[in-house]
């Protein structure tokens, strides 16, 4: 009489499933407990007054106004820049050259190794050129363009990847159709490429917002209202590390600084996927 | 019906059963020497054939032989492969197609083609047919609603989808999308259709329905489609051609009306794979 099947098995299967539910556990509890931290210690400080007034005493005290300012409009310049560098050329790498080709190769693997370069050499990088070469100074701007740079190749990778993703058949059936390029692309293919490049955002915006190393060199820490582009301006991420390591007394802040900035990032990517979801809605319609 | 409907370009356009009946022995393609390579390979080699205008011209052959690599060589949807070369001659009413300075953009609006797949884009179903039109410089409103009513009737779709003309189109069943792409192309008022094995992927009930349009097609369109189906060609071919692989590429073995490549076949494969014996 034979064995059921797959007996010897089930102890495997067990282990693997308790290794697989374990790790995903890992990950949220960790996940869960960092939050949890944040929101324990850092809710009881937020007040409209902690979100408006600007800080006093070194941080200990006030709150984080100019500050928030400060890291909308360097978010802003990174964005306004890397948007549509990062589109563009993601177009032109995915549509306009072939896999192997010399120039798609060369510009892929620099990206590629560009994505994984330290921050920190992206702030160097920003203070030679932009403060110093360019005379921009510790600016906003400054802050702003290293950052693009610093996101570009993550925005560019995966809005290309997002093009690669649309069926080879809208291109056929759009050109067999004497449809011209420039209408294929607008049209179609951009609408279908929106979710690579929503993802690709994300990571930018989640990569930006959070950047602390190449801002020190470029945006400054001056914890003033900015009054232009040109002035220096402290980002969150900058207010929070600055609060925890250099200004004893600090951390109740700190970690007031450190909800908004999660809240900040949570309420930037719903917005982006509301967006994303809404306009595509009207552009593609999907089952 | 609406007859005097101007449409995307000048030629006049009519509703499917008031085109003008024209299935006559005259050529509208002539393919002269035509071989294509992919890179170093060779799809199919020396290819000489005439498309007579108004009639339903049968592309037959064992699967590999280049026979949908032919289809895409006539509108040139092969610019579209890198590495794919075309040599020879092709002339559409005179037009040389495979001339360097040739529009294709306006190749492709007199030479539509339907796929093997059903592909419609994923807009609303009546987005897949204004599209083209807007791109083709009809912007008036009465005049595209006008235009995608007619075509739907011509492709009996009007009834089923006349109350959601604004849900998308890959809600529809897969016999409905493939008929909703012969509108998509016939909303062009093409001269030649194209067809890849249309019914290949569809149920034997929509497939039925598709062939029937075919049919319906005779006459008002040159129709030259590729099918793994004898019993199709057989039904619906006024004429046929064979390709078959020899020496590594696709080769004509013989063309002729579909009569004769199906009662009469003069070479030896022709009676063979027409018999069912190869291929």
């Amino acid at each position: 009489m034979a064995e059921p099947v797959g007996r010897n098995h089930m102890p495997r299967e067990w282990f693997a499933a308790v290794l697989v539910w374990s790790a995903a556990a890992l990950v949220t509890v960790t996940f869960c407990w960092l939050l949890g931290d944040i929101l324990w210690h850092g809710l009881s400080q937020i007040s409209w007054t902690f979100l408006t007034a600007p800080p006093r005493n070194a941080g200990r005290e006030g709150g984080i106004g100019p500050i928030i300012v400060s890291t909308a409009l360097i978010l802003g310049v990174c964005l306004g820049v890397s948007l549509p560098i990062g589109v563009g050329t993601a177009v032109l790498l995915a549509e306009f050259t072939t896999d192997d080709s010399l120039f798609g190769r060369l510009t892929r693997r620099s990206l590629d190794m560009l994505s994984g370069v330290p921050s920190i050499v992206f702030g160097l990088f920003g203070n030679a050129f932009f403060c110093k070469t360019l005379g921009l100074g510790f600016s906003i701007l400054s802050g702003g363009l290293t950052l693009a740079c610093m996101v570009l190749p993550i925005l560019i990778r995966s809005t290309e990847e997002g093009f690669r993703a649309v069926p080879a058949d809208y291109r056929l059936s759009a050109a067999a159709l004497g449809l011209s390029r420039t209408t294929t692309l607008v049209h179609l293919l951009l609408p279908a490429a929106v979710p690579g490049l929503l993802v690709g955002l994300m990571l930018g915006v989640g990569r930006a917002i959070a950047e602390t190393a190449a801002l020190i060199f470029t945006s400054g820490y001056v914890d003033r209202m900015p009054e232009s582009l040109l002035d220096s301006g402290r980002a969150l991420s900058i207010h929070i590390f600055d609060l925890s390591m250099n200004v004893p007394g600090g951390d109740a802040n700190a970690y007031a600084s450190a909800l908004v900035l999660v809240a900040l990032l949570l309420a930037i990517n719903g917005t982006a996927s509301w967006l994303a979801e809404h306009w595509l809605h009207r552009r593609i319609v999907t089952i | 019906m609406k007859s005097s409907v101007p449409t995307p370009g000048t030629r006049p356009w009519f509703p499917l059963e008031k085109r003008p009946a024209c299935c006559e022995p005259t050529p509208i393609i002539e393919v002269e020497q035509l071989s294509l390579h992919y890179g170093q390979k060779p799809a199919f080699h020396d290819v000489t054939l005439s498309i007579n205008k108004g009639c339903i011209t049968a592309l037959v052959g064992p699967s590999g032989c280049g026979k949908t690599s032919f289809l895409t060589s006539l509108n040139r949807l092969t610019d579209l492969i890198p590495g794919c070369r075309l040599s020879g001659r092709i002339r559409l009413d005179g037009l040389d197609v495979l001339a360097p300075h040739t529009d294709v953009i306006r190749l492709r609006r007199r030479v539509g083609m339907i796929f093997q797949k059903p592909n419609p884009f994923p807009l609303s179903i009546k987005k897949n047919l204004e599209f083209p039109l807007r791109e083709h410089g009809i912007k008036d409103r009465e005049q595209i609603g006008t235009c995608i009513e007619t075509v739907l009737r011509d492709v009996g779709l009007w009834e089923e989808v006349k109350d959601r003309l604004n849900s998308p189109a890959l809600a529809l069943s897969g016999g409905q999308q493939q008929r909703l792409c012969m509108a998509r192309a016939l909303v062009l008022s093409p001269d030649v259709l194209l067809m890849d094995e249309p019914c290949s992927a569809l149920d034997p009930l929509s497939s039925g329905i598709v062939e029937d349009l075919l049919v319906g097609l005779r006459n008002r369109y040159t129709v030259l489609i590729v099918t793994h189906n004898l019993a199709q060609a057989r039904r619906i071919a006024d004429y046929a051609a064979l390709l078959w692989i020899q020496n590594g590429a696709g080769q004509l073995i013989e063309a002729g009306t579909a009569k004769q490549i199906f009662e009469e076949p003069r070479e030896s494969l022709t009676a063979a794979y027409v018999s069912g014996m190869r291929g």
